[in-house]
């Protein structure tokens, strides 16, 4: 195995949000739901990305604009060449069967869990945003629960909140989430309180991907390969969860 | 089942096995110390601490290549404030720690060791030898007789800590720099830092892939150098060495060993073996020692010289 970028076309783009957009390009090779690929554009920067979309060779990621790398991305056009290198990780591990499961997606998370939702089956889900321009994927899925922080468009509060009620009326299996990190924290406590399982993906700065430079640590785990996907055993040793992070630097900040 | 007996004495260091985390790779918190640790190796260095904190090079930083790695992370680390934060209660992590400190002065590199002074560290190692970071290493001309010389009596002259000198593969002079090194009170060699710098061009694209352009090789590629390193630094000094490159089975640990270093270094085998690569080595070992008839890995030191 080489981890180096490949280069790929961007053949398709897709205006999600006002602030996101899904970019989508040729993928060969395996994916499990929740594996990350890095996504290169020369001389500027490489950042992971989760598969949003993954469709027989054609794969999308769904890209909020916010930090350099990310607007650089957004004025690539259809025909543009990007990197790509990856899958790495560990990603969600699908029930079979019956059994009910809940899906949580919040704010831009809800593109890290898309294809989860694509593929788990007696899946409810759930997706938050702080307003209803934010919503992804709105027609994506036979149903979904939505949720805005301002009550402008579906439940008015989070996705904690919804599912709170939720776990009430359904005896889920599992519950998987991703999202900013205080809200999955709230998704594990729940699912203890509830004696539920729980699978949530952790977002870190990572920067070789393949579990060497120990950039992406949380508690002794790393991100890039031992996760991104932790399950609530591996959270119950692993106290920064919630807490702290580690900076590009590696300075270690309070969430 | 015969015992074969692994550990050495580094320094008046005492470890379990000769095998070592190499500096830049997982030494970014108490924890993955920790894990290491348990993962088997016989001592963890830290990732470098500079005064301030630094971000580093943008990404890539590390990628792979038919024959190991290259990298230029450009030493992004938090700083020795907050590294004295993190690194704390170093002897509940199971095996001896030694810190990696950087400077682009000698007054900063004392700086870094008065500020880890307190902290339990067992050594200091000071890598003099980067190949792609700029005001660091090889690019600011530390890796000179002279620059090794002021630098390591600068830092000697503050602590009482073992002191391992990480020099460069990518020079001539190396004995030179290593007899410096222990000219000025260092207490072992650290051979090698990774070699070059290397560049990989992806040809699609046109560009240089590491952010950098640049980045030091390691892995499978740099083990023959460092073997030679090794051998010729053995014949140089008498302090003990620290063999690091290109090891990720225990016949390349034997082979260093060899060579004349006293404990390897392990970095690249983490990504090609996985982080128990350090008790996979050690279990290879042994069965390589049954098998020839070694019971004390001391023995196996320095056999290649005439």
């Amino acid at each position: 195995m080489i981890e180096q970028p490949k280069i790929v076309k961007i053949c398709d783009i897709k205006d999600e949000t006002p602030n996101a957009k899904t970019f989508f390009f040729e993928y060969m090779g395996h994916y499990d739901p929740g594996q990350f690929v890095m996504v290169w554009i020369p001389l500027n920067d490489e950042k992971p990305f989760t598969l949003s979309y993954i469709n027989r060779n054609i794969a999308g990621i769904t890209v909020l604009k916010r930090g350099n790398f990310t607007k650089t991305l957004h004025t690539k056009k259809i025909g543009d060449q990007i990197g790509i290198r990856g899958p790495y990780g560990r990603g969600y591990s699908l029930i079979k069967g019956n059994a009910a499961t809940c899906i949580v997606g919040g704010g831009i998370g809800m593109a890290s869990i898309a294809c989860l939702a694509d593929k788990q089956e007696n899946a409810t889900i759930v997706q938050g945003s702080r307003t209803m321009p934010e919503l992804l994927f709105r027609h994506r899925y036979k149903e979904m629960r939505l949720c805005t922080d301002d009550g402008s468009f579906g439940y008015k509060g989070t996705t904690v909140d919804l599912l709170r009620e939720l776990v009430g009326k359904h005896d889920y299996q599992k519950i998987y989430a991703c999202g900013p990190e205080k809200m999955l924290y709230k998704v594990y406590e729940l699912c203890n309180e509830h004696h539920i399982e729980c699978e949530v993906s952790i977002e870190r700065y990572i920067k070789c991907g393949f579990g060497i430079c120990g950039q992406c640590d949380c508690s002794g785990q790393r991100i890039c390969i031992d996760g991104p996907v932790f399950n609530s055993k591996d959270l119950k040793d692993m106290p920064d969860f919630g807490k702290t992070e580690i900076t590009k630097s590696g300075k270690r900040i309070s969430l | 089942m015969t015992d074969v007996k692994l550990s050495v004495n580094l320094c008046n260091i005492r470890l379990s096995n000769p095998t070592i985390l190499a500096s830049g790779i997982l030494g970014t918190t108490r924890a993955l110390l920790k894990r290491v640790a348990e993962c088997g190796a016989g001592a963890v260095t830290i990732k470098s601490i500079s005064k301030e904190a630094r971000e580093g090079h943008n990404n890539p930083t590390v990628i792979t290549y038919e024959a190991g790695m290259i990298n230029a992370v450009g030493y992004s680390n938090p700083g020795v404030e907050s590294a004295r934060i993190e690194f704390t209660n170093l002897k509940e992590i199971g095996a001896p720690v030694f810190a990696s400190i950087i400077g682009t002065c000698n007054d900063e590199f004392v700086k870094v060791a008065e500020g880890l002074s307190e902290s339990g560290f067992s050594a200091i190692e000071i890598p003099l030898s980067c190949p792609h970071t700029p005001g660091f290493g090889l690019l600011s001309g530390q890796g000179t007789p002279k620059a090794t010389y002021d630098i390591t009596s600068a830092v000697r002259r503050i602590t009482h800590l073992p002191i391992f000198v990480k020099i460069s593969p990518s020079i001539p002079e190396i004995t030179t720099v290593a007899k410096a090194a222990e000219d000025a009170g260092a207490s072992g060699i650290t051979a090698v830092n990774s070699m070059g710098p290397g560049m990989i061009i992806n040809i699609e694209s046109k560009k240089p892939v590491l952010g950098f352009k640049v980045g030091g090789v390691t892995g499978d590629a740099l083990r023959p150098i460092a073997v030679r390193c090794v051998y010729d630094v053995y014949k140089a000094v008498k302090i003990p060495i620290i063999g690091v490159g290109g090891i990720s089975t225990g016949r390349h640990a034997i082979e260093m060993l060899m060579a004349g270093a006293v404990a390897v270094g392990i970095g690249t085998g983490v990504y090609t073996r996985g982080i128990d690569v350090f008790s996979k080595v050690c279990a290879e070992m042994k069965q390589w020692m049954i098998e020839n008839g070694y019971n004390n890995i001391n023995d196996l030191v320095g056999i290649a010289h005439d």
